[in-house]
């Protein structure tokens, strides 16, 4: 299982790639839509490549349910 | 007693796409038309999907008026004559009656009376219609197929709606499929995805249209039909659920526009051109990305000023392209389209 601080830091990047946003802005109290400003389809991008970076499945109706960082690195830290 | 042989069609070689047609209805909607009820804005709209403006038929263009214009042109410039035309067949899911068909009304309008009939594919009825065309005249049924893919898509539209109706435009776009010495279509890369079929819909069936007004009539109370356009209006209306169609138009359909290329028995180095359905601006580019299309591989983006056409939008991607970048013709285009059903349908053609 991924710890969490490696999960936070490979989302950031995966975060930066897709919005451009600085890696140190994305922490775990953050919003993803009201704090990152991220649309649902930059999401779903997130999402696809988090399923790749981390080697889970993370199913569309899941998605909703990540609202902040910390939702998606739980998430991802308790399927993989 | 002797047992005859039976006469069969004499098949012929190959098939290849002669010629494209189009029609684009004149009105244009732009984003600020739209954003009001939706309570949104030019930026957000084009932030989304890439869409500056939309065209839209106006109440007096008809969605046979425009296949009809399209399906003419693409006869014209096929260099053939009409009574050529072996079969006519129609994708759409906007003409407006279950029975007949577009197809045959519109056989009827071009003076001739051969085989014709509609195709519910939604975004892949385009690729549908060349699929059949291809098998059609390859078979030896038909030495020409004139494939349409039309839609009036504004009439089945929520101002109110924010999942899909401020992307939807209007038009036709057509092909003639004809008998050649050279293969010029691939094998079809085509399936569907049932299960899903919700993903993209309607608002409601017109049984359920019909209950409702039953109901109005035998109680006299007029509130379940309210306004068209607003929400709960009996008129049906088109919903998607935008993030999960954009994963599957992605990601999915990447794997079949792969695999197409390889049936075809091509890389994608030896593309001219990409046509996708014109979904959505974000995702036209999310796909050309997954699929690491060479620079020089020109991509289809109609969509900006045209709108999501469904079924018109490949033949309408490919007619602009044609008249933008000429040299083009007798180049390898990969199409694909996807959409409602769910169903997705995928060629390599020859671009005429």
């Amino acid at each position: 299982m991924a710890n969490k601080e490696d999960i936070l830091s490979g989302l950031a990047e995966i975060v930066n790639e897709e919005t451009g946003l600085e890696t140190e802005e994305v922490q775990l109290d953050k919003n993803f839509t009201d704090d990152l400003d991220i649309d649902s389809i930059s999401m779903m991008t997130i999402v696809v490549n988090a399923e790749e970076k981390f080697d889970v499945k993370i199913p569309d109706e899941e998605v909703k349910n990540l609202k902040t960082v910390q939702d998606a690195v739980d998430f991802i830290a308790n399927a993989s | 007693m002797s047992t005859p042989t039976l006469n069969q069609y004499s098949t012929n070689t190959a098939s290849r796409i002669l010629s494209v047609g189009g029609y684009r209805p004149s009105k244009r909607v732009t984003n600020d038309d739209l954003a009001g009820p939706i309570d949104s804005s030019d930026e957000w709209i084009r932030q989304r999907t890439g869409i500056v403006t939309r065209q839209r038929a106006d109440a007096d263009t008809s969605l046979v008026g425009m296949a009809l214009a399209a399906g003419q042109q693409a006869i014209e410039r096929a260099g053939i004559e009409t009574s050529d035309i072996g079969a006519v067949v129609v994708a759409t899911v906007t003409f407006p009656y279950p029975t007949g068909s577009a197809a045959a009304i519109i056989a009827g309008e071009l003076g001739i009376h051969v085989p014709a009939y509609d195709i519910s594919a939604a975004c892949a009825g385009y690729c549908y219609g060349v699929a059949q065309a291809d098998s059609l005249v390859r078979s030896g049924m038909a030495d020409y197929v004139l494939v349409i893919g039309a839609e009036k898509l504004s009439d089945f539209v929520d101002p109110t709606d924010r999942s899909i109706s401020f992307l939807l435009g209007d038009g036709a776009g057509a092909v003639v499929v004809g008998a050649s010495q050279e293969p010029g279509i691939s094998k079809s890369n085509w399936g569907s995805k049932g299960e899903d079929w919700d993903m993209i819909r309607m608002t409601r069936s017109s049984i359920d249209m019909r209950n409702i007004i039953q109901e109005v009539e035998k109680t006299g109370d007029a509130t379940a039909i309210v306004e068209p356009g607003s929400q709960g209006s009996v008129w049906p209306t088109l919903r998607q659920e935008g993030p999960s169609v954009f994963r599957w138009a992605v990601w999915e359909m990447a794997k079949v526009a792969k695999q197409t290329l390889a049936d075809a028995g091509i890389e994608s180095e030896d593309l001219a051109a990409f046509l996708p359905h014109q979904a959505n601006m974000r995702i036209i580019d999310e796909f050309a990305k997954q699929l690491k299309l060479p620079e020089h591989v020109a991509i289809g983006r109609d969509i900006a000023d045209a709108g999501n056409t469904s079924a018109a939008s490949i033949p309408l991607a490919m007619h602009r392209l044609l008249e933008e970048q000429p040299e083009l013709s007798g180049g390898l285009a990969l199409q694909i389209g996807f959409g409602a059903g769910l169903v997705y349908g995928a060629q390599v053609v020859r671009l005429p």
